[in-house]
């Protein structure tokens, strides 16, 4: 398919701005003008929406496939989220109107749903106070290390090192390293779980801190973690959250009581706000009550008469790690999917989620090895190794899961599982999508023993088939100019 | 409500084929974490969820006529642009990881991608950063990884709300980094030269800058290239409709906030960093990217590309941990600029600059009241100087309908009688002289 710029027709117009009704005046001098027009496209609007819907029929979402996607959780998005984030009195909002004099008086809605989210995750976490402010996971992940090392330097400790599990996502070391840590992997078990004795040996007065993911990254409750959060206390480290899996225990356990001192959630995963092909998500932080001076500026709170207002007045804060208030549009989604569900429907989230993986992993653990057997969260990772007997590898059931109308699961993470394939149905999808995704990889397994070069070959019904790697990011080809 | 699918029946049902119980499930959380009972609402009908946020969105005040900018603009965006973002394939997708079914999002990134080059007159781009502030932040941390040094030169006339980040990010490494006091709204030429040295690896500026004020830095490109240092110019995407670009001046690093293209204010995000470089830069830049390759059969397709960078192959040495893109804001950006295209983007950018003349020229009229800086030049921003505390001004302005403009005093010393004035293509002859006429009548 052409690139837009490729159908571009010399004076062709799309959209036209107002007529101007003030005069035109060239009053910047030349030199400082461009010398020629940026090359955009010419089209009209019925071109560019052509295009723009030809470009998403070529793609995959959860409202046209079942997407399970492990560790990413693709649950379905409420159409409502979407119609109230459009509202004017939210779209429109100017983010430095509090920023006036008095001005918090004239955004009292907006500040009301950001005062509501932090004790809403509040209550959900056992943390002491949330910052709106982490635009992503990750960004969330750096956030919460910022505020370690903050505590730390309050304290005048010089520390060193963040532990991290060898299993956890990729983002964990890079956030702790970005921050200015050494990153040390702590190994797991044969049980998939960290290994306490290891962990045990690595703590000492160099430690900052630990950030785990739990359930972990296979989707295994860390059955040892009181344990764990006493020991990396013992030094006076800090235990941080990775609550990308927050989904498999939101209404049932909380972080906070486990022993975490600081943690984020991604409100795109646990509280349904779209993906988008890649973001925007949000990453709020939350912190135990002695951390809670760290916490990035500004904060809402509530006056006496009930009014909401910025608070920017907090000297041992890490300071600003975002323009605003985050990601205003997400949190308000994940506010309204809160306020529908409510407590009840936060534990049947969970639950569901539980459920429907635990089905999946049951039904399929003849088919295909399944590392660790045990009871699973909202996540079980299998192994493609048997198939690889034949040639098949877990990129080979991918494809042809693509071929039969599913979004592939994860592959080759976690990284500690060879030929990994890790599946997570979320608690939104039906008994009835669930089995025709089991009957399918049954089919595929039986495929791969029995033709896999039928497989090799997957998927054919695509627009383009298997592309190029190598040579993409040999020859980098990354715009057209 | 819940939006859960399984009824009771089905729960029971699965249960039993895979031999547990509900409880079962969450045997393996020690009993003592299993919380028994939260203090939350109830669940709520979508008709009450409605009702509530109605409520709620009425207590913002948008309807007051805005000459806020900062950064952060009130643009007019199209139809279009919001029926085709709305494309649930686009917006319930994600990281594009199969490439075969996510050609849609893959090739908007390249289109994407090329639209930022074509826009700054740069090489490569990535898929995008999380904001403007983030999107300076990382190109500063690329900068010192390609120089190996540790001194960053920064102008006060940088957008302080993106200082502010830079300070709080930069904490706890070992980063020296300088502010230069702005020369009458411009860039401290003169101290940015004289701090420059071996161990400098970056001069970071804006244009147009803080205060609304454009400029031409190929004389800072030059020397900090003398220097082996480079430069990392901020701008603002609209301007680049007639404005000269960073690339023809020389900047080794382009960032910049997005939200002019298309997407709306929302309090503060989502919004849209966007980072352009030379091409040699391209394998020491942040964040997601998308090539252009072949597939199995000749056939032209995209993928997602250079991933050796990234944390997830990385790890701790990745350039960034950065794991995400503001994907469906670039494809907000890329749908804008292709409805407006050559053009209409052009014409914007004029519109911006001739209302803002025409707003300068208006208020400067008014008595008492005088241009801050003698800076002769700006694009869709100004600073002009009252005769009294400009937040107090601010403030009487609100009772009569505007946002009237940006009180300096919050981050600039000695501005205490200074306010930014931002005008778009958006505000009509008609606001522009009743703001001046309101103007008048604080005073």
């Amino acid at each position: 398919m052409k690139l837009i710029y490729e159908k571009s027709v010399e004076g062709r117009h799309g959209v036209m701005p107002p007529a101007s009704d003030v005069p035109t005046t060239i009053h910047i001098k030349k030199e400082l003008l461009r010398n020629s027009d940026a090359k955009l496209p010419e089209l009209s609007e019925l071109d560019v929406v052509r295009h723009f819907t030809e470009l998403s029929r070529r793609n995959f979402g959860v409202d046209t496939n079942f997407y399970p996607l492990g560790s990413c959780t693709m649950k379905y998005n409420p159409k409502v989220a979407e119609r109230i984030a459009a509202y004017p009195g939210f779209a429109h909002l100017h983010p430095l109107l509090p920023q006036l004099r008095m001005g918090g008086m004239l955004t009292q809605g907006a500040l009301e749903v950001l005062y509501d989210m932090d004790k809403y995750l509040c209550e959900l976490t056992a943390m002491a106070g949330f910052t709106m402010q982490p635009m992503a996971g990750a960004h969330g992940e750096l956030t919460g290390i910022m505020i370690m090392a903050a505590y730390h330097r309050d304290k005048g400790n010089k520390k060193t090192t963040v532990l991290i599990p060898d299993s956890a996502h990729g983002t964990n070391p890079a956030s702790a390293a970005i921050a200015g840590y050494k990153v040390v992997s702590v190994p797991s078990d044969s049980e998939g779980m960290m290994d306490v004795e290891a962990l045990r040996k690595m703590v000492n007065s160099e430690t900052a801190g630990l950030m785990l993911t739990c359930p972990n990254t296979l989707g295994i409750f860390e059955k040892n973690i009181k344990e764990i959060c006493e020991i990396i206390h013992s030094v006076d480290g800090l235990c941080y959250y990775d609550g990308a899996n927050l989904n498999a225990i939101v209404g049932k356990a909380r972080p906070g009581d486990f022993g975490f001192d600081i943690m984020h959630i991604n409100l795109h995963k646990t509280f349904a706000t779209p993906h988008g092909g890649g973001g925007p998500g949000a990453g709020p932080v939350g912190v135990v009550k002695k951390l809670v001076d760290f916490l990035p500026v500004s904060i809402v709170v509530k006056r006496d008469d009930g009014t909401f207002a910025l608070e920017y007045d907090r000297p041992k804060s890490i300071g600003y790690i975002a323009p605003f208030y985050g990601n205003f549009a997400i949190i308000l989604r994940a506010y309204v999917y809160i306020l529908m569900l409510g407590k009840e429907g936060l534990k049947a989230v969970s639950e569901n989620a539980v459920l429907n993986a635990n089905y999946i992993k049951e039904k399929l653990k003849d088919y295909y090895d399944l590392p660790f057997g045990q009871t699973c969260k909202h996540e079980c990772v299998f192994s493609a190794e048997r198939q690889t007997k034949n040639g098949v590898h877990a990129i080979d059931i991918a494809k042809g899961l693509i071929e039969r109308g599913f979004h592939p699961p994860t592959v080759y993470f976690p990284s500690i599982v060879k030929e990994a394939i890790m599946v997570e149905p979320t608690e939104t999808e039906s008994k009835e999508t669930l089995d025709i995704f089991i009957n399918t990889m049954i089919e595929l397994a039986k495929l791969a023993k029995n033709e896999p070069e039928k497989l090799k070959a997957a998927p054919i019904t695509t627009p383009v088939g298997r592309l190029d790697e190598t040579a993409a990011a040999k020859n980098v080809d990354i715009a057209e100019i | 409500m819940s939006f859960i699918a399984n009824t009771p029946s089905q729960q029971k049902q699965m249960l039993s084929e895979i031999g547990l119980s509900m409880d079962g499930l969450f045997a393996d959380i020690p009993k003592e974490f299993l919380t028994k009972e939260f203090n939350l609402p109830s669940g709520m009908s979508e008709f009450e969820v409605r009702n509530r946020l109605a409520d709620l969105a009425d207590k913002n005040h948008i309807d007051l006529t805005c000459f806020l900018g900062g950064g952060f603009y009130d643009h007019f965006i199209p139809s279009a642009v919001y029926a085709l973002i709305s494309r649930s394939e686009f917006y319930t997708a994600y990281t594009p990881y199969q490439p075969e079914i996510s050609q849609g999002t893959l090739q908007a990134i390249f289109e994407y991608q090329s639209l930022i080059c074509r826009l700054t007159e740069m090489q490569a781009s990535n898929a995008s950063l999380y904001d403007g502030g983030t999107a300076l932040y990382e190109a500063m941390m690329m900068a010192l990884r390609i120089t190996g040094r540790n001194k960053i030169l920064i102008d006060d006339s940088v957008n302080p709300i993106y200082r502010v980040m830079i300070q709080s990010y930069t904490k706890n490494l070992n980063i020296d980094l300088e502010q230069t006091k702005n020369e009458q709204g411009l860039v401290n030429r003169k101290a940015l030269l004289e701090k420059l040295d071996d161990g400098t690896a970056a001069i970071i500026v804006q244009n147009p800058n803080f205060f609304g004020c454009v400029d031409d830095f190929t004389d800072l490109a030059e020397a900090a290239h003398k220097k082996g240092a480079l430069l990392i110019v901020s701008c603002y995407p609209i301007s680049l409709g007639i404005l000269k670009t960073p690339g023809a001046m020389g900047a080794d690093i382009v960032t910049g906030e997005g939200q002019s293209l298309g997407l709306p204010m929302s309090f503060g995000g989502p919004y849209l960093g966007f980072m352009a470089t030379k091409k040699d830069y391209v394998r020491k830049m942040p964040g997601r990217i998308v090539g252009r390759t072949k597939d199995n059969q000749g056939r032209t397709g995209f993928v997602l590309t250079l991933q050796a960078r990234e944390q997830h192959i990385r790890r701790d040495k990745a350039t960034s941990n950065i794991c995400s893109n503001e994907a469906l804001c670039a494809l907000t950006a890329l749908v804008y600029s292709s409805l407006l295209g050559k053009d209409g983007l052009k014409q914007t950018a004029q519109l911006c600059a001739d209302k803002a003349s025409y707003a300068w020229q208006r208020l400067t009229a008014v008595k008492g009241v005088k241009s801050k800086f003698q800076a002769k030049w700006f694009f869709n921003e100004f600073v002009i100087e009252l005769p009294a505390n400009a937040a107090e001004v601010a403030g009487k302005l609100i009772e009569k309908g505007f946002a009237a403009g940006f009180p300096l005093s919050r981050y600039y010393e000695g501005m205490e009688n200074s306010l930014l004035i931002a005008v778009t293509e958006k505000r009509t002859k008609q606001q522009i002289g009743m703001l001046a006429e309101a103007l008048e009548a604080v005073l």
